[in-house]
């Protein structure tokens, strides 16, 4: 078996009075493509959010490749980590938003080189090649002078991958990535994550894309209302759910 | 067949008589004669003498005056922005003492009248004879001279006023920009100046185009503290030759051509910061439109609004 990339244990989360997360248990394995699906609102996107510590948890672990997420311990005590340690955390973790949030004053090509440059301060013209590279493989070398008003929804999502992937990540997340999408541009986007996929990178994948949950994914997890309703292989969750929630979820959708 | 005409090829013009404007047409010749009245009402008066404005308005004595107005606006200007800058991240900054500090600073600073100010920090002297400490001390009144005083008075007012512009500005960017930079690991400072300022320009420099033209007026004041700007050398010169009136038309010849030229390098500045928002029509064709009657300089476009972009290709290809 491969090693854990991210574990949660009991992990809790409250925006105010609303408890969002009620004690999520985990484990997402290296090398692992881990759907989660669930209604809005059942907390999908804030366990991702968790994840690079975008929102700091109640209670509860969550470490990602072997380190606490946003705490050292030393001694059996917790230490919060700066602002800075926190940033560098972050550096081997990409993440994919619903609305992109490509830097709107950059070109798909500065986009992509900005933090290799910025944060691993690794000079411009090797950066340069391996951004070419990446617009490449997602298939928008001939786009790279763009601005991202001037592409579409798609093909911004496609940029917003290529300027993740261009940290190395060891980890992606991806935040429900074809949802603001157009229905004919999904496809686009789906192929350039089946193809990382297939490259072996470990994902962790916000959906209510059920055929590519069940095309890619490795491991289905099902929330409702803040907890883990139900977990396994994709094929036999989506097609065979044992719980009347996930049934009830999966007759709407599919 | 159909007794419908047929469809031709070639398109014809449509020919129809205008709507006619009526209204647009008498107000107009109204305008126009009210204008030339007062034109020849000025032209024709006897009280004004047009060879005392055509004698002083390149002399040297209102050139100095000019160089010092501009110097003292660009000056104060520099200083403002670099404050605003600094005081409105400070404002926004988590770590309470900045932000109080900060928000302090605006409190003092736009609360009182900027002419005060000027008065004030012209008569430090009475407050602080002495500036420095110990043996490093200095005499205030060899420090603070006019031009100084005028400066600190202007800039550290300019820069309370700047503050909250910059402050608007960097709050009008979504903040899923900030957010993405994070998620790639990038430290505040990084994110704040290579992604959020940037992009709040846009939002930031129409007004700061205002606040430099209300600048450019504003150093008339300084008049009061004897620092020697333009209208201040117009008035040295009326003191000895009583013609007042024409003097002061002479400064306002002026600032108007100052501030003209102000809206000019603002209408240039708000298309370079426009980048990857309107960025794409070609720079010509852009002035071009803008030149039209009836356009703003630059499209305002709030967050939720669909960008204007004129791409060639069209998206989606």
């Amino acid at each position: 078996m491969s090693t854990p990339m991210v574990t949660a244990e009991n992990v809790h989360k409250s925006f105010g009075h609303v408890e969002v997360l009620k004690g999520i248990d985990l484990e997402v394995r290296t090398g692992q493509v881990f759907c989660l699906l669930g209604p809005s609102g059942s907390g999908k996107s804030t366990l991702l959010r968790c994840i690079n510590h975008l929102e700091r948890i109640d209670a509860g672990r969550l470490s990602v490749d072997g380190q606490l997420v946003g705490y050292r311990e030393r001694s059996g005590k917790l230490y919060e980590l700066n602002e800075n340690e926190v940033a560098d955390q972050r550096r081997d973790i990409g993440m994919v938003f619903q609305r992109f949030n490509l830097f709107a004053h950059m070109t798909a090509l500065q986009n992509v080189m900005l933090a290799p440059v910025d944060v691993r301060r690794l000079p411009k013209a090797e950066v340069r090649e391996h951004a070419m590279q990446l617009l490449e493989r997602v298939g928008l070398a001939d786009q790279a002078q763009k601005y991202p008003s001037q592409l579409s929804g798609g093909q911004q999502q496609r940029v917003a991958i290529a300027r993740a992937l261009a940290m190395k990540p060891k980890l992606m997340l991806f935040d429900e990535p074809t949802s603001a999408l157009d229905p004919e541009l999904v496809g686009e986007v789906l192929d350039v994550m089946r193809d990382l996929a297939a490259s072996g990178m470990t994902m962790i994948v916000v959906t209510h894309e059920i055929a590519f949950a069940r095309e890619v994914g490795d491991h289905l997890v099902f929330m409702d209302s803040g907890v883990v309703v139900e977990q396994g292989a994709p094929r036999d969750v989506l097609s065979n759910p044992q719980h009347k929630r996930t049934q009830t979820f999966l007759s709407k959708v599919l | 067949m159909s007794d419908q005409p047929a469809p031709t090829d070639a398109k014809t013009p449509i020919r129809a008589i205008p709507v006619r404007h009526w209204g647009q047409q008498v107000s107009g010749v109204i305008v126009l004669a009210a204008l030339v009245a007062f034109i020849y009402a000025v032209a024709t008066n006897e009280n004004l003498d047009w060879s005392i404005i055509a004698a002083n308005l390149f002399g040297p004595t209102i050139l100095s005056g000019l160089w010092v107005t501009i110097s003292l606006t660009v000056l104060s200007m520099i200083i403002g922005v670099a404050l605003g800058v600094t005081v409105a991240v400070m404002r926004l900054s988590p770590n309470r003492v900045l932000n109080s500090v900060a928000g302090g600073y605006i409190w003092a600073f736009r609360g009182t009248p900027v002419l005060v100010q000027l008065l004030l920090w012209f008569n430090l002297a009475l407050f602080f004879p002495r500036l420095g400490l110990g043996e490093f001390s200095l005499d205030t009144n060899t420090v603070i001279t006019a031009f100084v005083a005028a400066l600190l008075g202007l800039g550290l007012n300019e820069g309370a006023y700047m503050a909250e512009i910059v402050r608007g500005g960097i709050l009008s960017v979504d903040h899923g920009q900030s957010e993405a930079a994070m998620a790639l690991g990038m430290r505040r400072r990084s994110t704040m100046f290579k992604i959020v300022l940037p992009q709040a320009m846009r939002v930031i420099i129409p007004p700061m185009g205002n606040e430099l033209i209300t600048m450019l007026k504003m150093t008339s004041l300084v008049t009061v503290i004897a620092a020697p700007d333009l209208l201040n050398r117009a008035q040295v010169i009326s003191s000895r030759n009583f013609y007042i009136f024409e003097l002061l038309i002479v400064a306002s010849i002026w600032y108007l051509a100052l501030t003209t030229i102000s809206t000019l390098i603002q209408m240039r500045l708000e298309k370079r910061f426009a980048r990857g928002v309107a960025g794409v029509a070609p720079r010509r064709r852009r002035i071009l439109l803008n030149l039209k009657p009836g356009r703003a300089t630059s499209p305002v476009i709030t967050p939720g609004d669909r960008p204007v972009v004129y791409a060639k290709g069209g998206a989606g290809s």
